[in-house]
C-alpha cells in the first residue's frame, strides 16, 4: 500500500508490548491469588475452629516436608523433612501425569475425566506384566510393564475417542461409564476367587510383583521415592514437545481452540479427538504403571474406590493452565497438601488431623473455585488502581 | 440551527495504555438531528460513545447537555440523561420474548408481581408509534437479527431515551433490513427523536444523516453536513489520504478453464437441497463474481468447492482434475485458495499466534515441518516477510490473531491464501466488515491476482463489489444459477434476477 501511516506502527509496538506483558502477568497471578485466597479463607476456617492458622499452617507445611529445602533446618529435624519430602515427592509422581493427561485433552478442547479409568487400566496392566510374565532383565522387564501400562491406558481413552469422533458421545459421559467399567473389572479381577487374585487366598489382593520390575529407589526408605520421579519429569518435557514442536500438537491445538477454522485449514477434527484422548489416556495409565512400579507394588480390592489421583490431576491442569511447569507446581502443591494434613504427619496437639484432611479438601476445592473464577481475580487485580480514586473498574479497551 | 445544541463534547481525551484512543473530540448534537460518526476501524468512534454512554471515563474533556455540564458516571445516568446506546452485538437474553427484555431491570409491576401486560402493552405502543413492527410476545430467540435490533431500540425508546446512539447497526443487517432499518431512523427523527450513528460505511453516511463528524486516529478530523459531501472527500478525510474508491484494473485476459462446475447438487444441513444443478466455469485470470441474496446456496456452493461438504450430485474439476470427492486438504493441495466468508470462525484460529494462523495450510509440509516436527524458526520467518509484505499492522509473529483489528485480521487470511500460489481463488464475502482503507487493499490484490492467471470466484452479497470486481457475473438464486451478465450490467438489473424476477438459462 502507499503511503503508511507512520505513528501507526509506534503505537502498535507499546500496545503489544502491554497486551503481552498482561497476558503473562495474567498467567502466573491467577494460579497464584487462587491458591493465596484459598489458604486465606481455609485459616479463616480453621480461626473459626478455635485454632491458630499460622500454627496450623506451620505444621502442614512442616509435615509437607518442604522445609528440608531451607538450609537452615538441620539435624533430627533434617531428617524428619526428607522423610515426608520423600513422601510429598511420590504423590507428586502420578498427579503431574494425570495433570498432563487431563491438561491434554483439555488443550484439544476435551474434558477427560476417565483418568481414573485409564489409571487404574495402566495400574493393572503394569502389574500384569510385573507379576506374570518373567525372564527379562531388570530394564527390559521395566520397560514393558511400563509400555503396558501406556498401551493400555491409551486404549481405554481411545475408547471414548472413538465414540467422540465416529457418534459424538460426549467424552464426558463415556469416559465417567469407563471410570466404572474399569474398577468394577479391577475389583473382579483380584476379589476373592479372582482370576488374578494373589497367593493368600483369604485375600482380595493381587500378588506382589517382584523386585526385578520395581521401579529402581533413589532416596530414603519408608517407602523410598523412586525414579518414577523421573518418567513423570520426563513426562513434561514430551507434553510440551508434543504440542507445541510437532504437527499433531499443532493439530490438536488448532481443533481445541476452533474446530471450523481446523476444518477449513485441512485438519481431521474427528481424527484429532480421538488422538487426544488417546495420547491422554496414555498418560494417566502411565500414572498408574509409575504407582504400581513405584511403592504400591500390588492392589487390594479396596483401593480401587478410594483412589483420589486421577481426579485431582483435573485440580492440577485447572491450577496449571494446562503448562508444563505450572503442572508439576501444582502438583507438588496438592501433593504438599496432601501428605502435610495426613494423621501420620501431623501432631494432633496442633491442629486434629481429622479437621486437617477437611482442611486439604477445602483448599483443594477452594483453589479449583477461584481458578474457575479468574475473572474475578482479574477484576479484583484492575481494581486495586482505581479503589484510591474511588472510580470504576474499566473494561480491556479494544481500540 | 438553534443556539444551544442539544448535546456537547468538548475536548474529551481518553487513554488507553499505549494507545491515544481519543485525542481532544468535539462534537456537538442538535436536537432532531441524524449524526453521522464515521471513522476507520479504530478511529476511536466507539470508545467516544462508550464514553456518553458512560462506559468509559474520558482523561480530560466535559459533556454538557442542554447547555449544563453532565458526569456520565455510568450507563445507568446515560439512561437518566435520557442517552440510549444500541452496541453492535445485541445484549438481549435469547429465550426470553421481547417485552420481557425491553423492560428488565425497569419491570412494570402491580404489587410485588410483575406486570407483563402492562409491558407488552406500552412495547407496543412503542412499536407502533415508530413503525418498528415488532411483535411484544416474540420469543428473541426465534426472530430475525434485523427484529432483534429493532428489540434493543425500543429498549433504549422505553427508557425514555431521547439521544439514541447506533453503534455500526448495518453490520449485522442484510441490505433490506438496512433499508427498513433507515425508514425507522427517519421516523424517530420525525418524532423529534437525536441519532448518532456510527459507520464506516461513506454510502449510509450519505443516504441518513444530517451532519457528519469525521474520526482518523482518535481526532476529530472534520464535521461536515451532508450538502456538498462526497464519498470521495469524506474517505478522503477518513484514511487521510486519496482513495480509489473504483477499482482500476485492466481488461481481463482469460486463458484455460481451471475451475469446471458441472450441474453441481449439494444439500445443506437440514438435508435440503441448497444448489441445485449449477453449471459454469472460471477461467484463469478471470474474476467470476457470483450476486446473490444471502441463503441463495452462495455457502453450500463455496463449501462444495472447497471440500467442506461433499456435493450430492455433479461434478467439480480443477485444472482438468476431478475433486468432487476431494476432502479439504485435497482440495487445498490441489492448488484451491478460500477466503472464507467468517474470517473469525473459520479463517482464523484467534487464539494461535499470527505465524501460526499463515501456517494453517501447511504446516505439515516441508519446510515448515518434516516427519512430524514442527520447525518455529521458519514458520516465524516465513510470517516475517508475509506480514510485511501484505502490510498487516498491529502485531508481529507471535501476536496473537484475536488482538488485530478486522482489516488486518483479513489482510492475514489473505496473505495466508494468496502466498500458496493457488490456481482457483474462492473469495467468499472478502471485505465484509472492513473500511475502506483495507477494501481497497482487498480489492486491488484480488485484481492483481487475477493478472498473475488465478481464476478468482467472488462470492458477495455487495453489489457494489461485485460490479466493480467481476469480468463475467452471474446470479444465483434458490440454488439455481439464473442468470450471466457482463460487469457493465446495471444494479437494477441485477437486483432484479438476484429476487427472482427473471429466469434466463445459464
Amino acid at each position: 500500500m502507499t503511503a503508511p501511516i507512520q505513528p501507526e506502527s509506534s503505537r502498535d509496538a507499546t500496545s503489544d508490548v502491554t497486551a503481552w506483558f498482561s497476558t503473562r502477568i495474567g498467567g502466573v497471578l491467577v494460579p497464584l491469588a487462587a491458591t493465596v485466597l484459598a489458604f486465606l479463607i481455609g485459616g479463616l476456617v480453621v480461626l473459626i475452629t478455635g485454632h491458630n492458622p499460622v500454627t496450623a499452617y506451620r505444621a502442614i507445611f512442616e509435615g509437607t516436608g518442604l522445609n528440608w529445602f531451607f538450609p537452615w533446618v538441620g539435624g533430627e529435624s533434617r531428617e524428619a523433612a526428607a522423610n515426608d519430602l520423600q513422601q510429598t515427592l511420590i504423590l507428586m509422581t502420578p498427579l503431574v501425569l494425570t495433570g498432563i493427561a487431563v491438561a491434554f485433552a483439555f488443550r484439544c478442547g476435551l474434558f477427560n475425566i476417565g483418568g481414573q479409568g485409564q489409571y487404574w487400566v495402566g495400574f493393572i496392566a503394569a502389574l500384569y506384566v510385573g507379576t506374570h510374565l518373567d525372564g527379562f532383565s531388570r530394564p527390559v522387564h521395566l520397560l514393558v510393564a511400563i509400555l503396558a501400562s501406556i498401551v493400555a491406558g491409551s486404549i481405554w481413552g481411545g475408547i471414548a475417542g472413538i465414540l467422540k469422533a465416529t457418534v459424538g458421545a460426549h467424552e464426558v459421559i463415556t469416559t465417567i461409564m469407563l471410570n466404572w467399567i474399569a474398577i468394577f473389572g479391577g475389583m473382579y479381577l483380584f476379589e476373592i476367587g479372582g482370576p488374578l487374585q494373589g497367593p493368600q487366598p483369604s485375600i482380595p489382593r493381587s500378588a506382589e510383583i517382584p523386585d526385578s520390575v520395581e521401579l529402581w529407589p533413589i532416596w530414603g526408605s519408608l517407602p523410598s521415592l523412586h525414579a518414577g520421579i523421573f518418567i513423570a519429569l520426563f513426562a513434561l518435557v514430551v507434553y510440551y514437545v508434543l504440542l507445541n514442536r510437532t504437527t499433531l500438537g499443532y493439530e490438536v491445538r488448532a481443533v481445541g481452540f476452533n474446530p471450523e477454522a481446523a476444518r477449513y485449514g485441512g485438519i481431521s477434527v474427528a481424527k484429532n479427538y480421538f488422538l487426544a484422548l488417546a495420547i491422554s489416556g496414555a498418560f494417566a495409565g502411565l500414572a498408574g504403571s509409575v504407582d504400581v512400579l513405584g511403592f504400591k507394588f500390588a492392589v487390594s480390592t479396596g483401593d480401587f474406590a478410594t483412589n483420589f489421583i486421577p481426579f485431582t490431576g483435573i485440580a492440577v491442569a485447572l491450577l496449571g493452565r494446562n503448562k508444563p511447569v505450572g503442572i508439576l507446581f501444582a502438583a507438588l502443591l496438592f501433593a504438599a497438601l496432601e501428605v502435610g494434613t495426613s494423621t501420620r504427619q501431623l501432631d494432633p496437639e496442633v491442629f486434629e488431623p481429622a479437621l486437617a484432611v477437611d482442611l486439604a479438601t477445602m483448599i483443594q476445592a477452594l483453589v479449583i473455585f477461584f481458578v474457575g473464577a479468574d475473572l474475578l481475580i482479574l477484576y479484583l487485580w484492575r481494581a486495586r488502581r482505581f479503589v484510591g480514586l474511588g472510580r470504576r473498574v474499566q473494561p480491556e479497551p479494544r481500540p | 440551527m438553534p443556539d444551544t445544541p442539544l448535546l456537547e463534547l468538548r475536548g474529551i481525551t481518553k487513554r488507553f495504555p499505549g494507545v491515544l484512543a481519543n485525542d481532544h473530540v468535539d462534537l456537538e448534537l442538535v436536537k432532531g438531528e441524524v449524526h453521522a460518526l464515521l471513522g476507520e476501524n479504530g478511529a476511536g468512534k466507539s470508545t467516544l460513545m462508550n464514553i456518553l454512554y458512560g462506559l468509559y471515563h474520558p482523561d480530560e474533556g466535559e459533556i454538557r447537555l442542554n447547555g449544563k455540564p453532565v458526569r456520565i458516571g455510568s450507563p445507568r445516568d446515560a439512561i437518566d440523561l435520557g442517552i440510549g446506546m444500541v452496541h453492535q452485538h445485541f445484549m438481549l437474553i435469547p429465550v426470553m420474548t421481547v417485552a420481557e427484555n425491553i423492560v428488565l431491570a425497569v419491570e412494570p409491576t402491580s404489587g410485588p408481581f410483575l406486570d407483563l401486560h402492562a409491558a407488552e402493552k406500552r412495547v407496543q405502543e412503542l412499536s407502533t408509534q415508530f413503525g418498528l413492527a415488532v411483535r411484544p410476545d416474540a420469543r428473541v430467540a426465534s426472530i430475525s437479527v434485523g427484529m432483534q435490533q429493532r428489540a434493543e431500540i425500543l429498549k433504549a425508546l422505553y427508557r425514555g431515551a431521547e439521544i439514541l446512539i447506533l453503534d455500526e447497526p448495518t453490520a449485522v443487517l442484510t441490505p433490506q433490513e438496512a433499508k427498513e432499518l433507515f425508514a425507522i431512523i427517519r421516523s424517530l427523527q420525525a418524532e423529534g427523536k437525536s441519532i448518532i450513528f456510527i459507520t464506516h460505511k461513506l454510502n449510509e453516511v450519505l443516504d441518513i444523516a444530517d451532519r457528519i463528524t469525521v474520526l482518523r486516529q482518535g481526532k476529530q478530523v472534520d464535521t461536515v453536513p451532508r450538502e456538498g459531501a462526497t464519498p470521495e472527500g469524506l474517505a478522503r478525510l477518513m484514511v487521510g489520504r486519496d482513495v480509489v474508491l473504483r477499482v482500476e484494473k485492466p481488461e481481463a485476459q482469460p486463458g484455460d478453464v481451471l475451475l469446471d462446475v458441472d450441474n453441481l447438487e449439494v444439500r445443506d444441513e437440514r438435508d435440503l437441497e441448497a444448489v441445485r444443478g449449477v453449471s459454469f466455469d472460471v477461467k484463469a485470470g478471470e474474476i467470476v463474481g457470483i450476486a446473490g441474496v444471502d441463503g441463495n446456496g452462495q455457502t453450500e456452493l463455496i463449501d462444495a468447492l472447497t471440500g467442506l461438504r461433499r456435493p450430492s450430485g455433479g461434478r467439480i474439476s480443477v485444472g482438468g482434475k476431478d475433486v468432487t470427492t476431494a476432502g479439504a486438504r485435497e482440495s487445498l493441495d490441489l492448488g484451491v485458495g478460500h477466503i472464507p466468508e467468517d474470517r473469525q470462525v473459520r479463517g482464523l484460529v484467534l487464539d494461535f499466534t499470527l505465524a501460526e494462523n499463515l501456517a494453517l495450510h501447511d504446516f505439515r509440509k516441508k519446510p515448515d515441518s518434516r516427519w512430524g516436527c514442527l520447525f518455529p524458526k521458519r514458520i516465524v520467518q516465513r510470517a516475517v516477510r508475509l506480514l510485511k509484505e501484505f502490510d498487516v499492522r498491529g502485531g508481529g509473529p507471535q501476536t496473537r490473531a484475536a488482538s488485530l483489528s478486522g482489516g488486518n485480521q483479513q489482510k492475514v487470511v489473505v496473505a495466508r491464501e494468496v502466498s500458496r500460489d493457488p490456481r482457483v481463488l474462492i473469495a467468499a464475502q472478502p471485505t465484509r466488515g472492513l473500511d475502506v482503507g483495507a477494501i481497497e487493499f482487498v480489492h486491488r490484490r484480488l485484481v492483481t491476482e487475477r493478472d498473475e492467471g488465478r481464476a478468482i470466484l467472488l462470492v458477495s452479497f455487495e453489489l457494489e463489489e461485485i460490479l466493480s470486481l467481476s469480468d463475467r457475473i452471474l446470479v444465483l438464486y434458490e440454488g439455481r444459477i439464473v442468470g450471466e451478465y457482463p460487469p457493465g450490467v446495471s444494479e437494477e438489473e441485477l437486483g432484479i434476477a438476484m429476487t427472482g424476477g427473471r429466469r434466463q438459462a445459464a
